[in-house]
């Protein structure tokens, strides 16, 4: 078994660990461990990826098509020219890493889970295998099986584990995310039968030119298919109930991982394949995005629940990444990765904390809190270092991705009106105000002023399972703020490969 | 020594790793260690930031650019990348020994003034985290650095105005603090992105003929300041605009009118804080920032219009509000505002050609850091003694607190201009320069603004330490310890002689063209005579209105102008009328409707597609009947009519 497949398949032998677990107990360090280890075999993988790639990332520039590392290739079922076909480049070992953190964090978030912890444990891990899966995935076949492996589990662990109206919300959850899967496959099957290759290769169909007509209402069906995943407007909706029901480390993972698929997607397969359709609906889907970024940070502002608040924060940020990719330039697709990866993280702190806190308080309503940094000042601390990265404050990661994105809308391209580019990205930057009025009004009221309640005065501040979990994804947050060449430099190449095709 | 000429990074560093380890390490274990080792790495800073400044000045060009240090931080695409490092100019320089100064004398304030608190250690690291984004921003070799650090002053500012977090109070004004600077930096982020995209278009026009620009990045100032790229970038049509929005940047972070509302709120923050950031460094970024683009603007003029006849309003416009405001440091913060608008119309008043105005400015940004950030730590000293911050609590302090007193007057001599103190030189500077170019109304503006400065300055000394006290609360009052009063001996020499350096020597605006500039530059007479006169005049008025024990005088006086007098305490209602912008308009009329649309008809949308699914499928169940009959009726009819369909077609 090659090293990819090692990382798709460990979250899934740990999910069989766990399925056998002889007590609740076991389950958590049965994963933790698994997970762990997941972690660790990423972070040489990584090192193996900078080995191999450094070598040409001269070459980069010129290059045509995605030059794939560590492949893992052969027949599965021939006869429908599908592969089992699997590789990495920049994008993907981003998000590859990306992931690994946050469900080695999510497993650390849910040690507290109690009812069913074997299934709730098990479910997640085969969730990840899944997300895993997509991003290394260059077959569309395998890509699409493990989408759908992604999103199915997300039904019960909200449905069983949740919150609230949990039933409804899981099952609004899972069905506009079928209807977008159910537009990916006709998306896919199209590109299959158009390309004459017979074959679901993402590499090969990325040579073949497809016919104009063809492209134009391939690219937007696919599109809109990722979009709903990445809570594109108008088929966002999902995310706030859902994100509110679900339990903290679903909502972890859905925000933090899940939702990227949709980013990921719209690069990799709509943009890479249907270079003429992202020409035709570009400036669309800016548009569109742009409702996104402002319209999701002006609804977060009057939002009284903590996980709405977050959520509709989250409808605003991945906007941001469908921006970039809508840009159709280096430095926008370069911020959509960028962006994927840091809100990736921040959402996961994000909801890890609100876990937390409402583990403490038992109440997300954000008027019923106040002045809790005093009993909590850890955990008010990491709530204001997301929210700062969420505003996009330099020195964190946001900020880092923000700025290619908006130099990337600015800056405009060939395709498009550079004007109508320029007005939708000076309205997109002007979230950046009102992502401060929400970020610090909202945090305030939680977190400053005197104690609102009497009760909350004998709380506890992070226990050391807390602290590690917000320490490791803070620190992630910083080290791409501070230094990020580290992720730059592990993009940038696997971007050019996109953009040559554009400019064909 | 030298060596601090070849990695000069170690004067940001040392605050910044202090930063981190007292944070982390020191400030859980032992607060006072924590605030020693603070002082010292900032102490260490500002030693090596002399030594740098006085081998840069005494060098063999004093008057050149160099980039001694940098790294590449961020790609966006080539020509466009950020390279972060340290910009080493006659302004750097010099901003540099302000910036490490005053806050070296802060921080050995602070230890004394914070003494009692229980945030102590936490104040130390929050001083730390600010002077590193200062001194980060104050060497930015290009703007997009400038932006990061921008942000992180901010951020610093944020966290030091609203460090009683438990005051509601405190955490309003760091919330609009930050949210209105924000709001400038908005501008200031979009300007980023319009020069950098004419710089990248000049660049890659240049770029190939002009081996000087090739080196650079579009964002550089050295690109920026070119005069080649400058002449280039104004044919665009779009510089002045690019201009105007990164101003206000900088009118946000300098509070210029419209966007100063949030400065008198930030003396929320601790006092030596208001003297560290809302005094002498964070609010002259703004002033920094023009001055850096300085050949840009003079290539613009009419965006340096915009430049001279904003701060020549708010310079103006704070002065008046000064007369009225009661709280001490409030009346710091509008003079603080004041001051600031005075230097930012020098800048405007200047041009490449007639440069004395630039150099006024960065005089009076020099001169000012010492005598505001005295002023406020001896108004500390006061709210230390006396807990309270209203003037007519106050009185009699004079025989209670000699060496503030003192120093408190020197202060006062110096901000109103008198001779032979600092504020003197630098005002006297600026004058001459709206004078000598024409700019009559600037010249006049200027000439009571300095008269008004005169005024309250004076009021305010008056009513704190003449007279007899007036509540119970300076009965007690006792000089401050021996490491307040250091810091206010120091700045008070400083007040005393940083005029007589001579600045025109050293700084003015680095222009590749080799223009030679005239060294000195002597006294104008009409100005001296003039500007003195009106500092007279003020303290005069002053000292008849508020020197005696009796306030009839003035009581009389408001109660004839009492309507125009509450409108002008009351700051012109700006306040009331941003809160009225903000809840009612942006809160009320569009936040609130966003989110009622998205859950009813976005959403609702969404649940009305479900059921209308639900209830299809529930009259399509009526089919679903369980009769085999009735199966086999449609299972006939279905089969003829498929196959009557593909007779059809083959047909």
């Amino acid at each position: 078994m090659g090293i990819l497949s090692l990382l798709i398949f460990i979250p899934f032998f740990t999910a069989m660990g766990v399925v056998f677990a002889p007590s609740p107990k076991s389950v958590r360090w049965v994963s933790l461990i698994g997970t762990g280890i997941h972690l660790i075999l990423t972070f040489f993988v990584t090192i193996e990826y900078f080995n191999l790639a450094s070598a040409d990332s001269q070459l980069a520039i010129q290059q045509l098509s995605t030059k794939l590392y560590m492949v893992e290739k052969f027949d599965w079922f021939k006869s429908f020219g599908i592969q089992y076909y699997l590789g990495v480049d920049g994008i993907s070992m981003s998000m590859v890493v990306l992931t690994s953190i946050i469900i080695f964090t999510g497993v650390l978030a849910s040690w507290n889970v109690e009812n069913r912890s074997k299934e709730f444990f098990a479910l997640l891990l085969v969730l990840v295998t899944g997300v895993f899966g997509v991003f290394l995935s260059f077959d569309l076949f395998l890509f699409f099986m493990f989408y759908e492996v992604a999103v199915l589990p997300m039904y019960l662990l909200i449905g069983i584990w949740g919150t609230g109206p949990k039933e409804y919300s899981a099952m609004k959850l899972t069905l506009m995310l079928m209807v977008g899967s159910a537009l990916l496959l006709v998306g896919i099957l199209a590109l299959f039968h158009a390309s004459g290759l017979h074959t679901f290769d993402l590499i090969q169909l990325a040579n073949v030119k497809f016919p104009k007509d063809f492209q134009n209402w391939v690219f937007p069906t696919i599109f809109i298919g990722f979009g709903i995943l990445g809570a594109l407007y108008p088929f966002h909706t999902w995310s706030p109930d859902g994100h509110a029901s679900a339990p903290t480390a679903v909502s972890m993972l859905h925000a933090g991982v899940l939702m990227k698929l949709g980013g990921y997607g719209a690069l990799r397969i709509a943009v890479y394949l249907l270079p003429e359709g992202a020409k035709e609906w570009g400036l669309f889907f800016m548009g569109l995005t742009t409702i996104n970024i402002l319209y999701g940070s002006l609804g977060a502002i009057k939002q009284k629940d903590l996980k709405y608040f977050t959520a509709y924060s989250s409808v605003s940020h991945c906007g941001m990444v469908l921006f970039g990719v809508a840009t159709l330039n280096l430095m926008g697709f370069k911020g959509a990765v960028l962006q994927m990866f840091s809100h990736g993280i921040m959402t996961g702190l994000f909801f890890g904390l609100i876990g937390m806190v409402y583990g403490r308080t038992h109440t997300r309503i954000i008027p019923e809190m106040g002045g809790l940094v005093k009993v909590m000042p850890w955990l008010g601390v990491a709530f204001y270092i997301g929210g700062l990265a969420s505003l996009g404050l330099p020195s964190l990661s946001g900020f880092v991705a923000e700025s290619q994105i908006f130099m990337g809308g600015f800056f405009g391209n060939q395709w498009h009106s550079v004007t109508a580019m320029r007005v939708l990205t000076v309205l997109s930057t002007m979230s950046i105000v009102v992502t401060a009025v929400y970020v610090l009004r909202g945090l305030g009221t939680v977190f400053l002023g005197p104690i609102q309640d009497k009760h909350h005065e004998e709380l506890t501040d992070a226990t050391f399972t807390e602290k590690l979990t917000t320490g490791i994804l803070i620190f992630t947050m910083f080290v791409v703020g501070i230094y990020p060449r580290v992720l730059v430099d592990m993009i940038e190449p696997a971007i050019y490969p996109i953009l040559n095709r554009l400019n064909m | 020594m030298h060596m601090i000429l070849n990695s000069p990074w170690i004067i940001p560093a040392l605050p910044l790793l202090s930063f981190i380890i007292v944070g982390l390490f020191i400030r859980p274990l032992s607060p006072k260690i924590a605030a020693v080792v603070a002082t010292l790495s900032v102490g260490c800073s500002f030693l090596l930031s002399l030594t740098l400044a006085w081998l840069f000045f005494t060098g063999p060009n004093p008057s050149q650019l160099s980039i001694p240090w940098s790294f590449e931080w961020l790609r966006f695409q080539p020509g466009l990348n950020i390279q972060m490092g340290f910009l080493l100019d006659p302004i750097s320089a010099m901003m540099l020994v302000v910036v490490t100064s005053v806050s070296f004398l802060v921080h050995l304030y602070s230890m004394g003034y914070m003494h009692d608190d229980p945030g102590y250690g936490r104040f130390f690291t929050y001083l730390n985290l600010f002077t590193f984004s200062m001194l980060g921003l104050v060497i930015s070799p290009n703007i997009f650095q400038m932006y990061v650090f921008w942000e992180l002053v901010g951020v610093s500012s944020f966290l030091l105005i609203g460090f009683y977090y438990e005051k509601p109070s405190a955490v309003a004004a760091s919330k609009k603090a930050f949210i209105v600077t924000r709001f400038a930096d908005l501008g200031f982020l979009v300007g980023i992105l319009l020069l950098g995209f004419l710089g990248y278009q000049v660049q890659q026009k240049l770029g190939s003929s002009d081996s000087l620009i090739a080196g650079l990045q579009s964002l550089d100032f050295q690109f920026l300041t070119h005069p080649t790229v400058l002449s280039e970038l104004s044919n665009t049509g779009f510089l002045a605009i690019a201009l105007v929005l990164i101003y206000i940047g900088a009118a946000g972070k300098s509070a210029m009118f419209p966007l100063h509302i949030w400065l008198p709120d930030a003396m929320e923050g601790p006092t030596p804080v208001s003297a560290l950031i809302h005094a002498a460094t964070m609010v002259v970024a703004g002033v920094y920032l023009v001055a850096r683009m300085f050949p840009a603007f003079s290539t613009a003029p009419s965006a340096l219009e915009v430049v001279s006849w904003i701060g020549l309003f708010t310079s103006a416009f704070a002065a008046i509000i000064a007369c009225t405001q009661d709280d001490i440091k409030r009346v710091l913060a509008f003079s603080t505002l004041s001051q600031l608008g005075y230097m930012m119309f020098s800048l405007g008043v200047a041009n490449l050609e007639h440069p004395l105005g630039y150099t006024a400015s960065m005089f009076h940004l020099f001169t000012h850091a010492f005598f505001k950030a005295l002023l406020f730590l001896g108004a500390g000293a006061v709210i230390h003694a006396v807990h309270t911050n209203d003037v007519w609590d106050m009185g009699g302090l004079r025989k209670k607190m000699p060496i503030t007193h003192a120093t408190f007057l020197i202060a006062v001599l110096a901000i109103a201009g008198v001779w032979p103190l600092a504020g003197f030189f630098s005002k006297d500077e600026i004058l001459t320069a709206a004078l000598e170019g024409g700019h009559y109304v600037h010249f006049i503006g200027g000439l009571a603004v300095a008269g008004l400065t005169a005024f309250y300055m004076a009021r305010i000394y008056f009513l704190t330490f003449w007279g007899k006290g007036r509540t119970k609360a300076t009965d007690h009052a006792h000089e401050a310890p021996f490491v307040m009063l250091l810091p206010l001996l120091i700045l008070s020499v400083l007040s005393i002689s940083a005029g007589w350096i001579p600045f025109a020597q050293y700084i003015h605006p680095l222009v590749q063209s080799a223009q030679e500039h005239s060294g000195h530059h002597g006294l104008n007479w009409t100005v001296v005579l003039s500007g003195s006169s009106m500092a007279a005049i003020g303290l005069l008025m002053s000292w008849f209105l508020y020197a005696q024990n009796d306030f009839n005088r003035v009581n009389n006086w408001i109660s004839n102008f009492q309507g125009l007098y509450q409108v002008i305490k009351k700051k012109f209602y700006f306040d009331e009328i941003y809160l009225f912008i903000t809840h009612k308009i942006i809160f009320r009329l569009i936040a609130g409707p966003i989110a009622w649309f998205d859950r009813h008809a976005v959403d609702g949308s969404v649940n009305l597609t479900g059921d209308a699914v639900q209830k299809s499928s529930s009259i399509i169940t009526l089919i679903q009947t369980g009769q085999l009959q009735t199966y086999g009726v449609w299972f006939v009819l279905g089969t003829a009519v498929t196959l009557i369909f593909f007779w059809m077609t083959l047909l």
